[in-house]
């Protein structure tokens, strides 16, 4: 009898253990943020693993994805510029080849639905064939890459931890670097540490701030993630290749000049500023709003009220604003070596 | 241990293994079947089509020649003469026709056997499938081809239907140096914000040049002449001078209403 109940309980335990391969590991996958709202990604079409996240970073880091091997996805999203290319107004990619717009951060992307500056990309799993096909970027094709992985000494391997075997197809690799990408979580300003009511508080200046940009930014810088993740047109005077925006991929006039609202997240470390790193400065980005705003076709409503273009900032609200601004820096997230090349 | 604790700890245990395995398989019908191919025999109006050598003339007036032609078909079903409809499972009814590559000028399916009078297809690919998840858009669907040969648009999230490329001494020089006509044409709706349409139904009578008859041991061979000239041709006259690249526009809508109507059911080989 003892037996027989023996064996009956290694038989549920086995039927347990056919489901669950990971052994217990620090690795604690996917958290959301306590004062994060559900992330937009489909999590459960592609549940982040060790194996998986370690396979992505590796990918993330792979010049084998541009044509020559000589451009990563970390070329252009560097972590110490909180995974922007720090210096340059627009990308610089294979071949000293420059592209039209700002490389934007690799932060928080599980929580956007439309990715890119015009809302191009709809899923984050499509999102890496842009760089890697654009010619002014890695040039390469998505067949080419699988094939320079599957001679690589370890990727065969790592494919076979992250997906229960060594085949590497599009699907696999796309959403490998998804993985890597939906864990690059920024959630540790002085900020979220005031928000989730950890002990920090503000200063008066970084207070009288956060009242500014509530009354201010707010309505497109819209917190927890200081985005909206609307397409608006900033007023920003348009520049000689023209660039329309949203109105590309949509061809709806009404989004001519539109951008996606970029988060403030991290601000000190994303320069330049704006779609096309016009503004090299914060402040260059204040003078913009306060004195710049030009009034073309679909500029936001919010934009110009009672026929005043742009928003009126005194001299000591933009110290105040700037103070509070240095409080969605993420020092934690731009130093993390689990986002680091290996 | 009573017989009785035995079948409740049984039935404990057996759903954790199920629970494990992937989706049964449904019972294989006992449905006859056979073989029918559908095959898209590229024209220009009263010519075959001969990439690169062959030299036409549009309603336009302008010659021109192609070297790249393709085009994604999806979303099959055929109509029985006893008025019921088989369609082809929507995960295997996705095919590329490529001009000038072996075995990419037709699709073979297995269907019931009996008579078929009509064929419905859709030239591109449906909206459904364009926002699918990575891991279902396998086989034609996969998105990594490159910018020459491939049928997708990264920036853009979406497959390209129809693409037909050429030279015509009515285009302008282009930046590569060459009278070079692009035509690249796509659209499924748009994602999170409404955009152009380009997706067409085609739907065709095959009666009059012949009902396709499966059956066992023989294989039915719809033959379709699929005229290019359509392109041009149509509803719109599209000028290979005013309009030599043709990609996500606006436009694109006047030429995908053209070709829309360029499939004809020429015979069956029955």
């Amino acid at each position: 009898m003892r037996t027989r109940i023996y064996v009956i309980v290694m038989l549920i335990t086995a039927a347990f253990a056919a489901c669950h391969k990971e052994v217990a590991s620090l690795f604690r996958g996917f958290e959301k943020p306590a004062n994060f709202n559900t992330p937009a990604y489909k999590l459960e079409n592609n549940p982040v693993t060790e194996a998986g996240f370690v396979l992505g970073r590796k990918l993330f880091y792979e010049p084998r994805l541009s044509r020559n091997n000589t451009i990563s996805c970390g070329s252009c999203h560097i972590q110490s510029s909180a995974f922007t290319q720090h210096g340059h107004d627009v990308s610089h990619g294979i071949d000293d080849r420059l592209g039209s717009r700002n490389s934007p951060p690799i932060m928080n992307l599980a929580w956007s639905p439309l990715l890119m500056w015009d809302g191009g990309v709809f899923d984050l799993d499509l999102q890496p064939i842009v760089p890697i096909t654009n010619h002014v970027e890695m040039d390469e094709t998505v067949e080419n890459v699988i094939s320079k992985l599957q001679q690589h000494p370890d990727y065969p391997g790592m494919f076979r931890q992250a997906f229960g075997s060594p085949e590497i197809t599009t699907a696999r690799l796309l959403k490998a670097l998804s993985q890597f990408m939906v864990m690059c979580i920024s959630s540790n300003s002085k900020y979220d540490s005031v928000v989730r009511g950890q002990g920090t508080v503000f200063t008066s200046d970084e207070q009288a701030g956060y009242e500014i940009f509530k009354t201010k930014c707010s309505a497109c810088h819209a917190e927890p993630l200081f985005t909206d993740n609307s397409f608006r047109n900033n007023g920003l005077s348009i520049a000689n290749n023209n660039d329309e925006g949203r109105y590309t991929v949509t061809l709806n006039a009404a989004d001519r000049y539109r951008f996606k609202v970029p988060s403030l997240r991290n601000l000190a470390y994303t320069a330049p500023y704006m779609h096309d790193g016009r503004f090299y400065t914060l402040d260059a980005v204040f003078d913009h709003y306060s004195r710049q705003v030009k009034n073309t076709p679909n500029l936001d409503a919010l934009l110009q009220r009672n026929g005043v273009l742009g928003i009126t900032l005194t001299t000591a609200e933009r110290v105040q604003l700037l103070a509070f601004l240095q409080t969605l820096n993420d020092r934690q997230f731009i130093t993390d070596p689990r986002f680091s090349e290996q | 241990m009573t017989i009785h604790k035995i079948i409740i700890i049984v039935l404990f245990v057996a759903p954790l293994f199920t629970s494990c395995s992937k989706d049964a398989q449904p019972p294989s019908s006992t449905e006859e079947r056979s073989s029918l191919s559908i095959e898209f025999d590229n024209i220009v109006g009263g010519q075959n089509l001969q990439l690169n050598t062959g030299s036409y003339t549009n309603a336009a007036g302008e010659t021109f020649s192609v070297d790249r032609l393709q085009y994604f078909v999806s979303n099959i079903s055929l109509n029985k003469t006893d008025g019921t409809v088989y369609t082809v499972p929507q995960d295997s009814s996705y095919f590329l026709v490529k001009e000038g590559e072996e075995d990419a000028d037709h699709v073979t399916l297995s269907v019931p056997t009996g008579e078929y009078s009509s064929l419905s297809f859709v030239l591109g690919v449906d909206s459904l499938r364009s926002t699918m998840d990575i891991a279902k858009r396998t086989g034609a669907l996969d998105p990594s081809g490159g910018m020459d040969d491939g049928m997708y648009w990264g920036w853009n999230s979406g497959y390209i239907f129809f693409k037909m490329e050429g030279l015509s001494p009515e285009a302008p020089v282009d930046p590569t140096g060459k009278h070079k006509f692009r035509y690249h044409i796509g659209g499924f709706g748009g994602y999170s914000a409404p955009t152009i349409n380009n997706i067409k139904t085609v739907t065709l009578n095959l009666t009059p040049g012949g009902v396709a008859k499966v059956r066992q041991g023989r294989n039915s061979n719809i033959h379709l002449m699929v005229d290019v000239l359509k392109v041009f041709n149509g509803s719109t006259t599209v000028s290979l001078a005013a309009n030599p690249q043709v990609m996500f526009s606006d436009y694109s809508v006047n030429i995908a209403n053209n070709y829309a109507t360029m499939f004809r059911h020429d015979h069956t080989e029955n």
